[in-house]
């Protein structure tokens, strides 16, 4: 684990997000369509994945994770901003130069029963992405190479002609992250991946995840709203809130040092199966909702709900920076932050 | 008298496959005031179980051939539909878990929840109105007077999952079941629907059944636990015991297997296998196949839920060790 850690931020970025903006226009009129607003799902974001690591991206609903994604995947044009793979601008390419890059950047989705083809096997399933790359697999031999990747990720290479109704959730899973490995990418990126599975099950998805990232060498984009199974997997993590990047850092830094009021009391909120600890932590219950992305606050975005709010939260856009208050001083809290008044609070997360 | 006592439960369905035996022979019971959690994966027969007791299982496919549900004392099983639909929704309540599809999309928040008024106690419709207003503010919807005639879809999932929980709080029940109430919501939002539950169980006195997946809910606030598996709880202990030493294998591994905020571990326990197929579940111990532990005798003999002190119950053979080992 601490290996991995630090090969991550070694190197050039795979991946070099910035400025990211998604907004969706909101219009009104049947004939004369006049736009009268946007949700501003993505708000200008920037983060880099190093090759060989794993970031995490947690976030209540409408936050914009699952945006972040899209755009990721080319699902989703962007408004504006870049998105460099390799060094290279891919949020402006077409056709063949799209194609390739794609090859390299793959998915694996939430909904292990909605997305796969319930009238294909699960070898065409697995076999798909050979038909759209077919510089990737002679046809001859795909058979056989769908068979080792459900060995791959743990499932009978004999079940190659069943159908998905015949598995289960965890194996349907399995499934899906054998097709997005198919092409050998480099990246993949997780909506998701194991929240519609049951408790016992996750651990064994999130296991093989592991596994395959070390095999493999593969980087994760892995996006959850459950932040107990993001610190599990992840090397570095970053908070979303409505559009933005609350907090970003290594999962230590998020975990044990977060500086975001957001994030402190995301993570008071989780709760810890534990009784006996359970009752001395201190919990932060925030109020109110998540406000609507298409009229978002001005300034911070969480000052609506934020204990710490004052005037000069609604006047100026905190920056995601290294809070002056930690610069250099080579603490946990030493990482970007979104907040005027970055500061750290003792022992959110009870030990 | 004890307020709500399940005992040998039985729920079996008709289908294609032959018959699905969904709950096996369940035991449990809340006093008032208490929070019993029934935990489970899906299929373990957790909600079939509440729906048998709430009198809204689908009968046929559903059947009940044999046990006993005592409502202060008296066996609602035996009771006539009329008698039953008057303790429904007056007296036993339940909330469900997804807010946006338990609610009428057509009409306003304020028409059902003053239905529940005008049905049960006959209020007029004006008298509703104003009690379903008074409902709102106490489950803490802000400017519920403005809000009362805005429809479902108005509302963000945290305040939906505030109006059925006022739904069920209208008639003051003396029981709530609670099917999975919070595993719609984020986790900031599932922090404030808790608060509130446990606030409003604690002023009204009532019991309350959680029925949930996830450790960590419970972990806050029950008092006590079952665990459900394939349609038989496995063990059934104080919240903090269960927590410290479980007594039986599948506890033991729901425990091990879900990764911490708290610590961060090298790999995560899984659990083997899948949750087995309700149709065809194995001999013995149903959880023997997935079961490190598992030995011959786990493979032919059903184990009972038996005592294993200071009220708790294990439905493993080997108990004793299952608890040994965690406590060394």
């Amino acid at each position: 684990m601490t290996e991995r850690r630090e090969q991550g931020g070694r190197g050039e970025p795979i991946l070099e997000v910035r400025d990211l903006v998604k907004h969706f226009p909101l219009t009104q009129g049947v004939f004369f369509k006049r736009q009268i607003g946007a949700v501003k799902a993505v708000d200008g974001i920037s983060f880099d994945l190093y090759p060989g690591e794993t970031l995490g991206i947690v976030g209540e609903s409408g936050c914009g994770k699952s945006t972040v994604a899209k755009l990721l995947m080319n699902l989703e044009q962007p408004t504006s901003g870049t998105i460099r793979y390799k060094g290279e601008d891919i949020t402006r390419l077409s056709g063949r130069a799209l194609k390739a890059v794609r090859r390299n950047i793959q998915m694996v989705f939430q909904d292990p029963y909605t997305s796969l083809n319930p009238r294909m096997t699960v070898g065409d399933i697995v076999g798909e992405p050979f038909d759209i790359h077919p510089e990737a697999a002679p046809k001859g031999d795909r058979r056989r190479r769908v068979q080792e990747l459900l060995d791959v990720v743990g499932l009978n290479p004999e079940y190659i002609n069943r159908y998905p109704h015949q598995f289960s959730g965890g194996q349907r899973q399995r499934i899906g992250i054998a097709r997005g490995l198919a092409l050998r990418p480099e990246v993949i990126v997780a909506d998701e991946p194991v929240s519609a599975l049951d408790v016992s099950v996750q651990a064994q998805v999130v296991n093989l995840m592991e596994r395959l990232q070390d095999e493999f060498g593969l980087s994760y984009m892995f996006i959850a709203h459950d932040l107990s199974i993001v610190r599990h997997i992840s090397d570095r993590v970053g908070v979303m809130y409505l559009g933005k990047m609350a907090e970003i850092g290594t999962d230590e830094q998020i975990y044990e040092h977060p500086t975001h009021p957001y994030t402190q009391a995301l993570l008071s909120a989780v709760p810890v199966p534990d009784p006996e600890s359970e009752g001395k932590r201190e919990r932060i219950v925030l109020e109110g909702d998540v406000p609507s992305p298409a009229n978002p606050p001005s300034g911070c975005r969480f000052r609506t709900r934020c204990w710490k709010a004052q005037q000069r939260c609604a006047d100026e856009v905190p920056l995601l920076a290294v809070p002056t208050l930690f610069e250099g001083s080579g603490s946990g809290a030493a990482h970007p932050s979104a907040c005027h008044f970055a500061e750290e609070r003792a022992a959110v997360v009870a030990a | 008298m004890t307020l709500l006592e399940v005992r040998d439960l039985h729920v079996d369905f008709k289908t294609r496959d032959g018959l699905v035996k969904a709950v096996n022979g369940v035991n449990y019971s809340v006093e008032a005031g208490e929070t019993l959690a029934v935990l489970g994966e899906s299929g373990s027969g957790k909600s079939v179980t509440a729906q048998a007791i709430m009198g809204i299982l689908d009968m046929p496919p559903g059947r009940i051939p044999q046990g006993e549900i005592l409502f202060h004392g008296n066996d609602m099983l035996a009771m006539s539909k009329e008698e039953r639909r008057k303790i429904r929704g007056a007296k036993i309540a339940m909330i469900f878990q997804d807010a946006l599809s338990s609610l009428n999309p057509v009409l306003t928040v304020g028409y059902q929840l003053a239905e529940m008024f005008r049905v049960h106690q006959g209020l007029r419709r004006k008298e509703a109105k104003a009690k379903a207003v008074e409902l709102m503010e106490r489950v803490k919807i802000p400017a519920a007077k403005a809000r009362v005639n805005d429809y479902p879809h108005q509302f963000s999932g945290g305040m939906r999952q505030r109006i059925m929980i006022a739904m069920a709080l209208a008639l003051e029940p003396d029981l709530i079941i609670a099917d999975e109430p919070t595993t719609a919501l984020d986790v900031t939002v599932q922090a404030q629907v808790m608060e509130l539950l446990a606030d409003l169980q604690r002023e009204y006195n009532m019991g309350l059944i959680l029925i949930t997946h996830d450790l960590g809910v419970v972990a806050d606030v029950a008092d006590k636990i079952a665990v459900m598996y394939a349609g038989r709880i496995v063990e059934t202990a104080p919240v903090k015991e269960l927590y410290r030493t479980p007594a039986h294998p599948y506890t033991k591994g729901l425990l091990d297997s879900i990764p911490r905020l708290d610590r961060k571990g090298q790999e995560l326990y899984a659990i083997k296998g899948l949750p087995p197929n309700m149709a065809t579940v194995p001999g013995g111990c149903a959880f023997h196949p997935r079961c490190p532990a598992a030995r011959d005798v786990c493979r032919t003999e059903l184990p009972p839920l038996a005592e294993v002190g200071d009220g708790r119950g294990s439905a493993c053979h080997f108990w004793k060790e299952t608890i040994d080992d965690r406590a060394a």
